[in-house]
């Protein structure tokens, strides 16, 4: 933990070197995600309301979902870019270092001008926390708790189920996206919008809606059952499959070296 | 010209042997497409009567977007220009009897278009047979067929002559990365790429239109959709040729600026 | 003590072709060829030995190189060093090891070498005396005193391959691989960095591998070489092994007076452009002192010299010997 604290320290310091790029990215990461409030926005402006949710209550779903997501971008990014790791061949450093690799990818870039994006999701929720609506007891309190937790892991295990892929497939790659910045764009609504088909599969295969759709139901009062507080932990679960996976693909690059 | 067209080829045949990306670029575009129409449907059964434009036509944009996706891009820059510029190399291309602009030009032109078509043709395909009011389908009459045809390839040209000015501005910031990530989110918005630009406030058309954003994707595929036609959509090129015309001349006379910088204090 | 027994890799490499067909082709079918990386590669090293390891690109020289520092899985064959098998125990394999990639750099771009350093000691659990022992000792012997306190990216060349090397002695391994370590290094870092690692390797008594393509380094370094091609050990010997498999050819080259050389018995002439020539003798029938006061005899000579076959003519030409 404490060489971790010392990882974290070095590439602050590196950032830091550049401070108008990290400022400009920051402000840029920001930009990007305020644009997809605005259309949001617009949206609610023309529609009023989408599958009887107001615009307050989505917008806690989309800032839970982007704080989520802009967290675990932030300390999950050697995942993320894993396949510059491979090509660049700084992963035979990692390999003949005496440490955990999982431990060492995750230290091998940290980018905190991610930052930018955590704003506008901080912001949606001071703004949605009071105009929901929502009483919050320390129950509510807490399911967004979990909401956070959950989404964090799941995201964290796609990550590391992308770097796993990668060692089969560079090209390949792009399909991931689909789960990672698709969950991220189209986890602004509560998944039950894009029909009964996609909630399945985002409850099933990739356990998305797990933090973001029924614990939301509990929070905005559309459901009473106490278990969905607990639901998003499920996302630890997620983490097992993609761990091992990540392990298979690090054996197969051990044995042909590409 | 023969270089440039030499050039163009070696770049296009380079881009289409990475055949895995093209498959995943398809199941990827043909998601993304789906959800968005999945989503806008949502809002449609909310309230039909705001819905600016048909069913249909909104399914033939976003299919559209989806499979002219490569060509429209906001995010794409190519990195190798960028550290060309960055780290002074750009002398050596000052070297060769080419015109750098051109070159840059052609380049991101056949890089843009290598992946658009390998990835083009399968999502149409499967987009047409898909159930209709979900489907894409043909313009509703030749004319408007013709309009798209033209309107597309000066949409393509104007984003590159925008994506230009931002490979110049290199030369002249510390952070081309920065200035990168913010002209990808305003491009992206402005262009209609996050939501159509039909879908925005009333008030805000006029001026979103008059961008020059708007005369990349947003005018071929509302023309295609017959979301604007007639002397409409002869108004849309005109525009597209306006501002085709005004961000060459800028970019180039930038360009020249840059380069005389470059010259004279040796990278 | 490195024991390598019977090595074998083969590698499945995705064929591309060329052309527009083909790569349309290429979409929808992929063809594999296999490739021999290693083939029962064997040989032994013994602690605080220097062993050049050379061969042309794709002998098979960073395959073993990996295989050894524990990132490639060899399909069969032993490989124990230290008693432990590098892909089966690589934590605590690597605990002991160096490796300097020559091309590639572990020091953080952005920070000072120091704090670069620093985190190595971390990495490694380096206790505090023989941290400062070691530190002491690497900034001393390199002569990085100065520039530790410099950030990487304001390094020369030959400044940062320095500090390279001290990155990978840190946590003092008893065997240290290096990969073309004099790699773009101008003639004094080269000749700082050789007499270093002759250094470390005498007073440490640290195993050393050296990879490289320049025989001025094997020359300068090594003791034994190991010569690899097409995946097979070709030579294990010393240096002068190396000279002997070469072949007994020098090259004599005259400046004379005159136009034209008159026929020379066991010479054979390779160039001559009137005043100057170059004279290739075979050493088993004439020794080159034979050979000058032959020529000597024959025209009227202004300058003469000697040359035998350089290490890398030798090593050229064994290429060519085994085909490679």
């Amino acid at each position: 933990m404490k060489l971790y604290f010392k990882y974290v320290g070095m590439l602050l310091k590196s950032q830091m070197q550049y401070k108008a790029s990290f400022i400009m990215t920051a402000l840029g990461q920001f930009l990007v995600s305020f644009t997809a409030f605005l259309g949001v926005y617009f949206m609610f402006s023309r529609f009023h309301s989408v599958n009887g949710f107001a615009l307050s209550e989505i917008l806690i779903c989309f800032s839970v979902m982007l704080m989520a997501f802009s967290v675990t971008e932030c300390f999950v990014r050697g995942f993320d870019v894993f396949p510059r790791l491979i090509q660049s061949g700084n992963l035979d450093r990692i390999l003949v270092r005496p440490r955990n690799e999982i431990f060492q990818v995750l230290t091998s870039n940290i980018d905190f001008s991610r930052v930018g994006r955590l704003l506008q999701s901080i912001l949606m929720l001071a703004y949605a926390v009071p105009a929901s609506g929502i009483v919050w007891t320390f129950d509510k309190i807490m399911t967004v708790v979990f909401m956070l937790m959950g989404g964090m892991a799941v995201f964290a295990s796609l990550f590391v189920l992308y770097a796993g892929i990668s060692f089969f497939t560079i090209e390949g790659l792009e399909f991931m996206n689909i789960f990672t910045d698709g969950s991220r764009e189209f986890g602004k609504y509560p998944l039950s919008i894009y029909g009964e088909g996609v909630l399945k599969f985002f409850t099933y295969v990739i356990p998305i809606a797990l933090f973001q759709y029924y614990p939301f139901l509990y929070l905005i009062d559309r459901s009473e059952d106490i278990g969905l507080i607990f639901l998003p932990l499920l996302g630890f679960v997620f983490m097992i499959p993609c761990y091992c996976f990540f392990r298979f693909g690090l054996r197969k690059y051990k044995s042909t070296g590409s | 010209m023969k270089k440039y067209l030499s050039f163009f080829k070696i770049r296009l045949i380079a881009g289409l042997q990475y055949r895995a990306a093209a498959w995943a670029g398809i199941a990827t575009q043909f998601a993304w497409g789906g959800m968005t129409i999945l989503m806008f449907w949502a809002f449609y059964h909310n309230g039909e009567n705001s819905f600016p434009m048909t069913f249909p036509e909104l399914s033939s944009y976003i299919w559209m977007q989806q499979s002219f996706l490569a060509m429209f891009m906001t995010w794409f820059y190519d990195n190798e220009i960028f550290e060309n510029i960055t780290s002074g190399n750009i002398a050596y291309e000052l070297c060769r009897p080419c015109d750098i602009y051109a070159i840059w030009f052609t380049k991101n032109m056949a890089v843009r278009l290598s992946r658009m078509m390998l990835r083009c043709l399968p999502i149409l395909l499967v987009a047409a047979f898909l159930p209709a009011p979900f489907n894409i389908t043909l313009p509703s009459d030749w004319l408007s067929g013709v309009l798209f045809l033209v309107s597309v390839i000066l949409g393509f040209l104007v984003l590159i002559s925008f994506s230009m000015l931002i490979y110049i501005s290199a030369f002249y910031t510390i952070s081309p990365m920065g200035i990168r990530i913010l002209a990808t989110s305003v491009t992206e918005f402005f262009a209609g790429a996050i939501i159509p630009i039909p879908f925005f406030p009333e008030a805000l058309q006029p001026i979103m239109y008059a961008l020059p954003f708007a005369s990349m994707q947003n005018a071929p595929f509302l023309i295609y959709t017959g979301h604007i036609s007639g002397i409409d959509a002869l108004q849309s090129i005109a525009l597209q040729i306006f501002w085709f015309a005004a961000l060459l001349a800028v970019g180039r006379l930038l360009m020249k600026r840059a380069l005389r910088k470059v010259v004279v204090q040796g990278g | 003590m490195i024991e390598l027994k019977n090595i074998s890799k083969t590698f499945k490499v995705a064929k591309r072709n060329a052309g527009f067909s083909e790569v349309l082709k290429a979409l929808f079918k992929k063809e594999y060829e296999y490739v021999k990386a290693l083939q029962n590669v064997s040989f032994k090293i013994d602690d605080g030995e220097m062993v050049g390891y050379i061969g042309p690109n794709g002998a098979g020289k960073s395959s073993t190189i990996k295989i050894m520092s524990g990132i490639l899985t060899p399909d069969g064959g032993e490989c124990v060093i230290d008693g432990l098998t590098p892909w089966k125990d690589r934590i605590s394999h690597v605990q002991n090891i160096g490796v300097v990639f020559g091309q590639r750099s572990q020091l953080w771009w952005d920070v000072p070498v120091i704090d670069s350093f620093e985190l190595i000691r971390e990495i490694y659990k380096v206790d505090d005396s023989r941290y400062k022992k070691n530190l002491s000792q690497l900034t001393e012997l390199l002569n990085i005193g100065e520039i530790v306190k410099t950030p990487a990216r304001q390094l020369s060349l030959g400044q940062r391959m320095r500090c390279e090397i001290a990155a990978s002695l840190l946590h003092s391994p008893k065997l240290l691989f290096l990969d073309e370590p004099t790699i773009g290094l101008d003639a004094v870092s080269k000749i700082a960095v050789r007499e270093f690692i002759k250094t470390i390797n005498r007073e440490n008594k640290t195993t050393v591998i050296l990879t490289t393509h320049d025989m001025q380094d094997i020359e300068a370094l090594t003791k034994r070489i190991l010569l690899i091609g097409k995946g097979r050990i070709l030579l294990d010997g010393s240096l002068s092994d190396l000279k002997e498999r070469g072949s007994a050819h020098k090259t004599i080259t005259i400046d004379y007076s005159g136009d034209k050389l008159p026929n020379l018995d066991h010479m054979t002439v390779s160039k001559d452009i009137g005043g100057h020539a170059e004279i290739i003798i075979d050493t088993e029938q004439v020794t080159a002192s034979q050979a000058v006061s032959y020529i000597s005899s024959k025209v009227e000579v202004k300058d003469i010299s000697v040359m035998g076959e350089s290490v890398d003519e030798i090593v050229a030409s064994l290429y060519k010997e085994f085909e490679i």
